[in-house]
């Protein structure tokens, strides 16, 4: 398509432009969650912010879904809101139509086709989804925003996402490295490592910081854990 | 009741100013199986009678879920309470969507009774044929409401509603002035009793015949699971009945047909404020 | 009608080169053919810029109820153009609401929630909208306008009693929804919300304190936010209810800028 600016440049005139409106805005915040053999862990931080300023830093980011999955949800903020609520009118429903709640995995195939069903104006939410499956082994999924859904065992999402995960891909996933010998992750460690990493988003992500809330899925319920970070 | 010339359909008024079709209506909630509402100052309670079509078959749900503080015992065309009940649903996560809040029990059973009203003036219609109790519990407290096809609705203390529940209300109006200062074991107790009256002598309640709902504060709405059915139904076990099912068996229908006003429910147990949606 | 190509944008005479009718497309010269001189907006754009605009609201909570407080300067671009428009408005005896942003869009809207307001004083009830339900009922409101791209460029402050505890909330014209203890929107945002965090990191304030505090932000606001005005509504939500205080005046004082010479 051509474009008069595009063109002849020296007709782009500074000070004609107009704002268009904007329907996005990153809303930072990151999530990682690290699943094990039966127990699955997955933090967030608590700021919200926009640009240079912070909403506020006491914003949980983790949704409790049923008893035994959790949603950490980071990005557009607006859309989370929408992508949560709209979420657990849905696991109400399933649990009204088949007198159980849904399982991990089920969950975990719904958020994708919602996220799809909005392919042409997706929700610009990173999410991570954790929980225990049906055997009651700790599982973790991924999106990116229009439902691409992969399972593993260990995610960063989120502003620090990328910073994190090549750090997990090496403790977790024992990637890059020589003579080590693959063992079952134990809860405190990844509990000890899900720490560690935040500490070292907070230091080089401006958008992550603050606290985090930590919630530990075990086939006896949700306990919640919170670790303070830096504030600046 | 007999039919008349002015029930040909639900638009026809006849000359004493009744509704010969929507009366009709009335009439098949009395063919569901009895079902008892009642709650204290904190507890909402439902207790309702289940019934098996046949030896082959299993009972029949009575209590339906509707949101985390609101569940319902229906009477009548069971067909139609399921559509009711995912209107309700409906609404209240409509509700819950929207205000981040559960939706009240009052207003539920307002938009629930403006629908039903819809179909008791179109001739293309047909009543509802199914009453509720509706248990639920908000900021007001707890709540018992009835529904009935006629879309009346009434706030209740106590109530019963379904086949011979005539004497469960005799028992509910005999009892009605201990309800709010007792405990939860002692209110599923009178409704158990209450429920037990409408029995005949040959048959009792049992865990498979009872459904029982509670719904308080910091109680979601839970339907008693079979342990705690016995442990419930154990309150009234070997209890010596009272005379007023005696009068019930044979014919199912005398206690319910004795009254002289079969357009709405009797107003026995009802609490202080009535709601008609014309008045 | 494939084989025509298109009609309406026509390909260039050569690589890079102009486009039949082109060069008469100079922007703002609207011609009927020839490639579009303005950016396609594939959407309705009502709104897609503010007209009258406010600037900050603040929202402060204390021990026992909210502080909310606005200036009353409408503006038109730079132009100080309406100088009485209050935006600080009682929902109920639970809730009160502040606004900045576009002008029109508040009335608009606080025309649909007083009528949502009488809707349920008629059911009669008894049962007040709590704030939390505001809040969360304002969240889905903007988040709706916005996905049709045609937002109500507002931000929302909902301070109210919820549930016997104080409640403060705010919404932007996304949808965008959190709930603090501190809140200041627009320009507010850079410089009020450091004097509030700071006090409050301090220790809880009280309803003196939490007043004194939104003054002095308003002052600083006034003398820095050119789109700030000397005059403003403060409104406080308790237990008690709702009160929204006559329009206090600021007394300025410009002598620290002696360079200044006022009359």
């Amino acid at each position: 398509m051509l474009s008069v600016n595009g063109n002849f440049p020296e007709y782009a005139v500074p000070g004609a432009k107009q704002v268009r409106f904007e329907p996005y805005a990153d809303n930072g915040g990151s999530i990682v969650a690290i699943a094990g053999d039966d127990y699955a862990v997955i933090g967030a931080d608590t700021r919200l912010s926009t640009g240079f300023s912070i909403y506020t830093r006491e914003q949980k980011k983790l949704f409790k879904l049923s008893e035994k999955t959790v949603l950490g949800a980071t990005g557009c903020w607006c859309d989370t809101l929408t992508l949560t609520r709209l979420l657990s009118a849905r696991m109400q429903m399933y649990e009204h139509e088949h007198n159980k709640s849904m399982s991990t995995p089920a969950v975990a195939q719904m958020l994708s086709t919602m996220l799809y069903y909005k392919r042409f104006f997706p929700y610009y939410v990173s999410n991570v989804l954790a929980g225990l499956d049906a055997d009651g082994k700790g599982c973790v999924y991924s999106y990116d925003p229009i439902g691409h859904c992969e399972r593993s065992n260990y995610r960063a999402g989120g502003s620090a996402g990328a910073q994190l995960q090549p750090l997990l891909d090496n403790q977790i996933g024992l990637k890059n490295m020589q003579n080590v010998t693959e063992a079952p992750l134990p809860r405190e460690k990844a509990l000890a490592l899900l720490k560690d990493v935040f500490i070292s988003a907070a230091e080089r992500d401006i958008y992550t910081g603050d606290c985090i809330y930590i919630l530990i899925i075990t086939a006896s319920g949700i306990q919640e854990e919170k670790f303070e970070l830096r504030k600046d | 009741m007999f039919r008349n010339q002015y029930d040909s359909d639900v638009t026809v008024w006849s000359p004493q100013g009744r509704l010969h079709q929507v009366e009709y209506a009335m009439e098949a909630v009395k063919l569901g199986s009895a079902t008892v509402g009642l709650k204290n100052k904190q507890f909402a309670v439902l207790i309702a009678l289940k019934r098996a079509v046949s030896e082959l078959s299993a009972y029949q749900k009575k209590i339906i879920p509707i949101d985390e503080h609101i569940g319902i015992s229906i009477s009548g065309l069971t067909a139609d309470a399921r559509m009711l009940s995912r209107f309700m649903r409906t609404e209240c996560l409509n509700h819950q969507y929207a205000h981040d809040a559960p939706m009240p029990v009052g207003r539920l059973i307002g938009l629930v009774g403006n629908k039903m009203q819809i179909c008791t003036q179109r001739y293309d219609k047909r009543p509802l044929g199914v009453g509720l109790l509706v248990a639920g519990y908000d900021d007001q407290g707890p709540h018992i409401y009835q529904t009935c096809p006629s879309a009346n609705f009434f706030d209740c203390r106590a109530m019963a509603i379904g086949a011979r529940s005539q004497s469960a209300r005799t028992y509910l109006e005999k009892h009605l002035a201990t309800f709010m200062d007792c405990d939860l074991q002692d209110l599923v107790a009178h409704g158990l009793r209450a429920l037990r009256d409408t029995l005949p002598n040959e048959v009792d309640l049992n865990t498979k015949n009872v459904s029982i709902a509670i719904v308080g504060p910091k109680t979601p709405l839970r339907i008693a699971d079979e342990e705690e059915l016995v442990r419930f139904l154990a309150l009234v076990e070997g209890e010596e009945r009272r005379g007023g099912s005696a009068t019930a068996t044979g014919d199912a229908a005398p206690s319910d047909r004795d009254r002289d006003a079969p357009g709405d429910e009797p107003q026995v147990a009802v609490s202080t404020h009535f709601i008609f949606l014309i008045w | 009608m494939a084989f025509m190509g298109d009609m309406m944008n026509p390909a260039p005479f050569w690589q890079n080169g102009p486009a039949p009718g082109a060069f008469y497309n100079f922007p703002g010269n609207s011609s009927g053919f020839g490639p579009t001189t303005h950016p396609v907006q594939e959407f309705k754009a009502h709104s897609a810029t503010p007209i009258t605009t406010t600037t900050t609201v603040i929202g402060v909570k204390f021990d026992k109820g909210c502080v909310v407080a606005a200036d009353t300067l409408g503006s038109y671009g730079t132009l100080a153009r309406f100088r009485d428009c209050p935006r600080i408005t009682k929902v109920n005896d639970l809730i009160l609401l502040g606004n900045g942003g576009d002008y029109a869009d508040y009335q608009y809207l606080k025309d649909i929630i007083e009528q949502k307001i009488i809707d349920e004083q008629c059911i009669g009830d008894g049962l007040l909208l709590k704030p939390r339900s505001m809040h969360c009922w304002l969240t889905r409101v903007l988040y709706n306008k916005r996905s049709k791209m045609d937002p109500l460029w507002s931000n929302y402050v909902v301070a109210g009693m919820q549930d016997g505890e104080p409640f403060l909330g705010a919404v932007d014209k996304l949808g965008t929804a959190y709930e603090d203890a501190a809140i200041a929107t627009g320009l507010g945002a850079y410089m009020a919300t450091p004097l509030i965090r700071e006090a409050l990191s301090v220790g809880t304030l009280d309803e003196e304190g939490a007043k004194a505090l939104v003054r002095k932000c308003m002052e600083v606001l006034f003398y820095r936010d050119a789109r700030a005005f000397q005059r403003y509504q403060l409104g406080v939500v308790t237990a008690a209810g709702v009160r929204i205080e006559d329009l206090a005046e600021l007394k300025h004082d410009w002598s620290l800028a002696h360079m200044i010479h006022m009359k």
